[in-house]
């Protein structure tokens, strides 16, 4: 895939760090404020969208990237359900889905026992997904017209 | 408030009527943005603004990925007339539509007010900042109350990529190393 010229280039340098880090604190704050796992996760995806737009890449590395994203994103939904199955473990086999861990106080930034890890956890899957659906229509692209 | 957003919905209709007749499949996916980005305004004057996070986000991304898609295809629609099929389809949905619209006035004549909930579940999850310790009640609910769905929505996204990969990959992996 082709870049684009030194003025996308140079503001996608300025951009694509704070876009990346929004998407950070927006997965980390999912529990107190607006945005969750599923909003964050695709801030991120655009990151890297924008990145590969901007930048352009070559077929290799974009095939690297995808076999990445794909075991990321098997093992943020591997990671998903293992948080779930330890409730299960600890509640001797009654309740999916239990809080474990302490709940703290409501509105700190560490606190709601297992809701932050799972919205993490949803964010990198997220994140993974579609940066992989549109990897994969850029690699295919590239390969027809080889 | 009322009054904006019956004119960010004739907004969003005028355009999808629009991207329906275009010419030009570019100008029909711009115009498609349209009922996209005024679906975020709605949810930003109904007060969901996590909601409308995710609406521009995904908008945003689903219009990247048509406009690339259309760049590299062609930007003619390939249209070829009206046959008799059309017509039939045609009074089918207008029919169905007349249906709809008479079963929901009648449905919305029995619930409550829109804004007011009834039932017993919603009033359980407006309590829910106390009982999961997330400040945030979608979270709360996403995460704690409704977890299953949340697995299943994850479930949902991983097969939607396993699929993709499934159908774009021409040449598989290579057979031993």
């Amino acid at each position: 895939m082709q870049g684009m010229t030194i003025i996308v280039k140079k503001i996608t340098q300025i951009m694509a760090p704070v876009i990346f880090l929004f998407g950070l604190y927006v997965i980390v704050h999912g529990h107190l404020s607006p945005g969750g796992g599923f909003a964050g996760g695709v801030i991120l995806a655009a990151a890297f969208i924008l990145q590969i737009l901007s930048f352009g890449s070559i077929l290799p590395s974009l095939r690297r990237e995808e076999v990445w994203l794909e075991l990321l994103e098997s093992t943020a939904v591997m990671g998903f359900l293992v948080i779930s199955g330890l409730g299960l473990l600890l509640a001797s086999f009654r309740i999916f889905f239990l809080n474990f861990i302490n709940r703290g106080t409501v509105g700190q930034l560490l606190s709601g026992g297992i809701i932050p890890l799972e919205n993490i956890v949803v964010g990198a899957e997220v994140c993974a997904a579609i940066t992989t659906i549109f990897i994969a229509l850029t690699v295919y692209q590239d390969e027809v017209t080889q | 408030m009322e009054v904006y957003l019956i004119i960010v919905l004739v907004l969003m209709i005028l355009g999808s009527l629009y991207s329906l007749n275009a010419r030009d499949l570019l100008s029909a996916v711009v115009s498609y943005g349209i009922v996209g980005f005024g679906l975020v305004i709605c949810f930003l004057l109904l007060q969901a603004p996590d909601l409308a996070i995710v609406q521009v986000l995904v908008e945003v991304i689903t219009l990247i990925i048509m406009i690339a898609v259309i760049k590299n295809t062609t930007r003619k629609e390939l249209f070829t007339g009206y046959d008799a099929k059309a017509f039939v389809s045609a009074i089918v949905a207008v029919i169905f539509t007349i249906l709809f619209f008479y079963v929901f006035d009648k449905m919305t004549g029995v619930l409550t007010g829109f804004g007011q909930h009834l039932t017993r579940m919603s009033t359980a999850y407006l309590e829910g900042a106390g009982v999961t310790g997330s400040a945030n009640l979608v979270t709360g609910v996403v995460f704690d109350f409704r977890a299953y769905d949340t697995l299943g929505e994850a479930t949902v996204l991983f097969t939607a990529v396993v699929g993709v990969l499934t159908v774009l990959r021409l040449k598989g992996k290579k057979k031993g190393k």
